[in-house]
């Protein structure tokens, strides 16, 4: 089906099945490789996006269903200038692999947008991404030093 | 190049466009000068380093960087020894070639961490680059870059580069080398007021001979090793541009799904592959050894089609097999009077008969599997007379060899471009996925990335092995241990071969290992030998002490009296901890010391168990001696990702086996530790100025015990097989 998509601010028109999750029109026809493939089933969210401001994991998202959706992905977070979230990573040195960090840079930008002071509670029930090399000691305290700003 | 000699020396020579590139180089004689405008003659300099004329410098890094950080803390080693203006340093990773090929991590693993002789070292060192060379080790593993590649090579590389600068300056000042002294790039005459930064000296420098036996800092002259500098790595994991393997495009590729024969060992049938070959955007659909795969003109379109294939199994060796099984015959081979010994000292059985005390337990742990973020995947283009592997990968030497048995070509045809991993623990040391890609690329004669599925990651994994164990220990009078026995399963993948051993001063010691099998593909796992035996080895002192009735603490800290590191290390932790200080009503202390890869690190957990059994993990302490800190805030980083790492494990890991196949299949099933269930985690590392240790590894090792004597603590229950969440702790 034809589906039209503004991605970081660009419109895209394709031609691609309804069913095609976003992350693979995103990687594999567009070529925005920062989001990234990690289990395919919602589960891990190393491929969270922005659709039209709400943090949403692409991998199971068919595109079909975003069609005329604005999308914000790692690439677009910071074009203009560099996002707090991703300045206080670099601070606090959160990345290791970094494989699961444009997912993760994702869902926290997206909470900050919706509550700017969250509790490690509502963080931690908000971020459910999972990182294999332990980074969350760091995630929890770079957020702290954004929520106290 | 000719043949090489049985040594490597410092070679160095000028650039062209000028400059000083300063490296080992492996040639007949001695001086590898090189000419300023040979390409043929650089190409045999084993380049460490370059110094160019805008007295910039760049390090060139032989390992894998997969957040571990040492593409940032050898370049800092370097730099220090040749007192750069960090500022201006950067770094690039090592093309794939033999030269590069460390011999030290195949001895740190053969050798443990013993300390040889001088002179049976170097003996060893010739004999082991002969064995890297043929095994193609360029592997970034072992916690060994540092440790070996640092101290070895970049050191050295660094403080050649800084006597040749000096050198160069005296030269050109007509002055005593001795007057001259070196900091931030700047060589200055302080008599006469002179200076010269390194970029206008590299030139001349570069006519300098290399020395053979550079004199190295001492560590109190340290100006950059020890204190904490940004990873060059991470600004580009935080804006989406930093390149994994799998987000290589090559022009032209295609993509492939794939999926194994789920029963390990087995052959399968695929009745409807015409049907699928016809799905939209299928290419082709490809039988290769033990698996098939869809290729297709976008990855989705490949996995779909994929997910449509009939897989029947046929004639597997192992279909009826099931972990329970499995875990039950290695239980009963470790009862076994056979083995091969790791310590048999003293004379165990007389202590035994001579006891105030017998205790005895038996542990288990289970097969577990790596799940890296980034689920495997290897790109790959076969063309005539030549192979290009796009690749994250521990081993890229290794993987070139795999590639170039796939595809049929010598090895100097092969190139590999590796990237950033999205995680390794051990797996992405492994070449199975390289030899498919190759092989896929050659049968459709076009590039391909293939990309496994998170399914396929867990249920095709090379597993880290379960073992199973009998312990016994003679405790007298004043309830200390005269004697330690151990026998357990040994199925391979369990280096190094110190793991088993107890760090404790026991007198009387008989330690085995039973050699056991199964179907289960094995490999090495985040501290390999030492996640299996820390948990045994610490759970059962631990079991020792409750019997003697003594603080499990101090019940270690009279075993180590004579072993003044670990009991620093393991008195920091508990001090840290506030060991003895009271806590908050159901929370209790467990604590745990291991040391692997050349470190030691103890860890004691603060948990509580609630009415329901959950566990949950409030503080991990841990104290670190790893001898010198190169990068201390990474070094900390790896000891809160190797507690993550093992308490993934500790609580919730298993791979159960079922009618031959893997039951657990994605991260729903196979759980991690996410934010809501990290614990608070502080590290304190101890300055000992010892040799320098691992550090990607030995933090996981203590947190499963440490875990469990916590629990133990908490609830008088004793856990003795993991993971925690299969126990009933109501």
């Amino acid at each position: 089906m034809a589906v039209e998509l503004h991605v970081n601010g660009v419109r895209h028109q394709l031609d691609v099945e309804a069913e095609m999750p976003l992350l693979w029109v995103l990687r594999d026809e567009l070529g925005l490789t920062g989001t990234k493939f990690g289990c395919g089933v919602s589960s891990c969210g190393a491929c969270t996006v922005h659709v039209d401001g709400t943090a949403e994991r692409s991998c199971t998202l068919p595109v079909g269903d975003v069609d005329g959706a604005h999308i914000t992905t790692i690439e677009g977070l910071g074009a203009d200038e560099a996002h707090p979230v991703q300045i206080a990573w670099i601070e606090k040195q959160v990345p290791q692999c970094g494989y699961c960090q444009s997912g993760m840079i994702m869902a926290v930008a997206a909470l900050l947008e919706e509550n700017p002071s969250p509790s490690r509670a509502e963080l931690d029930e908000a971020v459910t991404n999972i990182c294999r090399c332990g980074s969350y000691q760091r995630i929890h305290e770079a957020v702290d030093g954004l929520t106290n700003v | 190049m000719g043949k090489w000699t049985r040594r490597a020396f410092l070679g160095a020579g000028g650039l062209v466009g000028g400059g000083l590139a300063l490296g080992f180089a492996f040639a007949p004689n001695r001086m590898t000068i090189l000419s300023g405008d040979s390409d043929a003659s650089t190409a045999e300099l084993n380049t460490w380093l370059t110094i160019r004329l805008d007295n910039t410098i760049k390090v060139i890094v032989p390992h894998s960087e997969m957040g571990q950080g040492t593409q940032t803390g050898l370049p800092m080693m370097l730099a220090d020894e040749l007192d750069a203006d960090w500022s201006t340093v950067t770094m690039e990773q090592a093309p794939a070639t033999e030269t590069y090929a460390n011999n030290d991590v195949a001895r740190g693993f053969v050798l443990g961490d013993t300390t040889l002789p001088e002179s049976v070292s170097r003996m060893l060192d010739f004999s082991l680059f002969k064995v890297a060379q043929i095994a193609g080790l360029q592997i970034t593993g072992g916690s060994a870059s540092i440790r070996f590649t640092g101290q070895l090579a970049m050191r050295r590389a660094g403080a050649a580069a800084k006597h040749m600068l000096l050198q160069a300056a005296a030269t050109r000042w007509d002055v005593p080398v001795e007057s001259l002294s070196a900091n931030e790039s700047i060589v200055t005459h302080a008599t006469s007021g002179r200076s010269a930064t390194y970029g206008e000296l590299a030139n001349e420098a570069a006519l300098v001979a290399p020395p053979v036996e550079p004199t190295l800092k001492s560590p109190s002259d340290f100006t950059i090793i020890g204190q904490s500098q940004p990873r060059f790595d991470i600004p580009a994991k935080v804006d989406g541009s930093a390149a994994y393997g799998i987000d290589i495009q090559v022009p032209g590729m295609m993509y492939a799904a794939i999926k194994h024969a789920p029963v390990f060992g087995a052959s399968f049938q695929a009745p409807n592959v015409e049907q699928v070959k016809a799905s939209p955007g299928v290419i082709d659909v490809i039988e290769i050894d033990g698996a098939i795969a869809v290729v297709a003109n976008n990855f989705w379109r490949a996995k779909t089609a994929l997910e449509n294939l009939e897989l029947l199994c046929v004639n597997g060796d192992g279909e009826s097999m099931t972990s329970a099984q499995i875990y039950e015959r290695y239980a009963e081979a470790a009862l076994s009077e056979d083995g091969s010994y790791d310590a048999d000292e003293g004379d165990v059985a007389n202590a035994m008969l001579g006891a105030d005390k017998i205790v005895r337990a038996s542990y288990q742990v289970p097969f577990l599997a790596h799940a890296a973020m980034e689920p495997l995947n290897c790109t790959a283009w076969v063309q005539n007379d030549k192979c290009d592997v796009w690749v994250g990968h521990q081993n890229p030497l290794g993987a070139r060899k795999s590639a170039a048995s796939a595809a049929e070509l010598p090895e100097e045809q092969v190139t590999v471009h590796n990237f950033m991993l999205g995680g390794g623990f051990g797996r992405r040391s492994e070449t199975d996925f390289v030899e498919q890609a190759v092989t896929l690329s050659r049968k459709v004669g076009a590039p391909v990335k293939l990309i496994w599925s998170r399914e396929e990651d867990i249920r095709q994994d090379r597993y880290r092995p379960a073992v199973a164990n009998h312990m016994a220990a003679a405790l007298g009078a004043d309830g200390m241990p005269t004697a330690w026995q151990n026998s357990y399963t040994n199925s391979g993948a369990n280096e190094p071969g110190e793991s088993p051993l107890t760090q404790y001063a026991i007198a009387n010691q008989s330690i085995k290992g039973v050699d056991v099998s199964s179907a289960v593909p094995l490999g090495a796992w985040r501290s390999v030998g030492h996640t299996q035996h820390c948990f045994f080895n610490e759970s059962f002192v631990d079991e020792l002490a409750a019997e003697a009735g003594q603080d499990p603490y101090e019940y270690r800290r009279t075993l180590l009296a004579d072993m003044p590191r670990h009991r620093k290390v393991l008195d920091t932790a508990a001090e840290k901890a506030g060991w003895g200080t009271p806590l908050p009503e159901g929370h209790a202390r467990g604590i745990a010391i291991e040391q692997s890869f050349g470190s030691i690190v103890a860890q004691v957990a603060e948990v509580s168990v609630d009415e329901f059994g959950q566990v949950k993990v409030h503080k991990v302490t841990a104290a670190v001696d790893c001898g010198i800190a190169v990068n201390p805030n990474a070094v900390d980083a790896q000891i809160e990702s190797g507690i993550i790492y093992g308490l993934t494990a500790a609580l919730f890991g298993e791979i159960e086996i079922d009618e031959g196949c893997v039951v657990q299949s994605n991260f729903p099933d196979y759980p991690m530790v996410r934010l809501q269930d990290a614990p608070e985690i502080d590290v304190h590392l101890i300055d000992s100025g010892e040799a320098i240790g691992g550090i990607g590894e030995p933090g996981t090792p203590p947190i499963a015990p440490a875990l469990t004597n916590a629990i133990f603590a908490a609830t008088g229950k004793r856990i003795r097989s993991l993971p925690v969440s299969k126990h009933d702790l109501a």
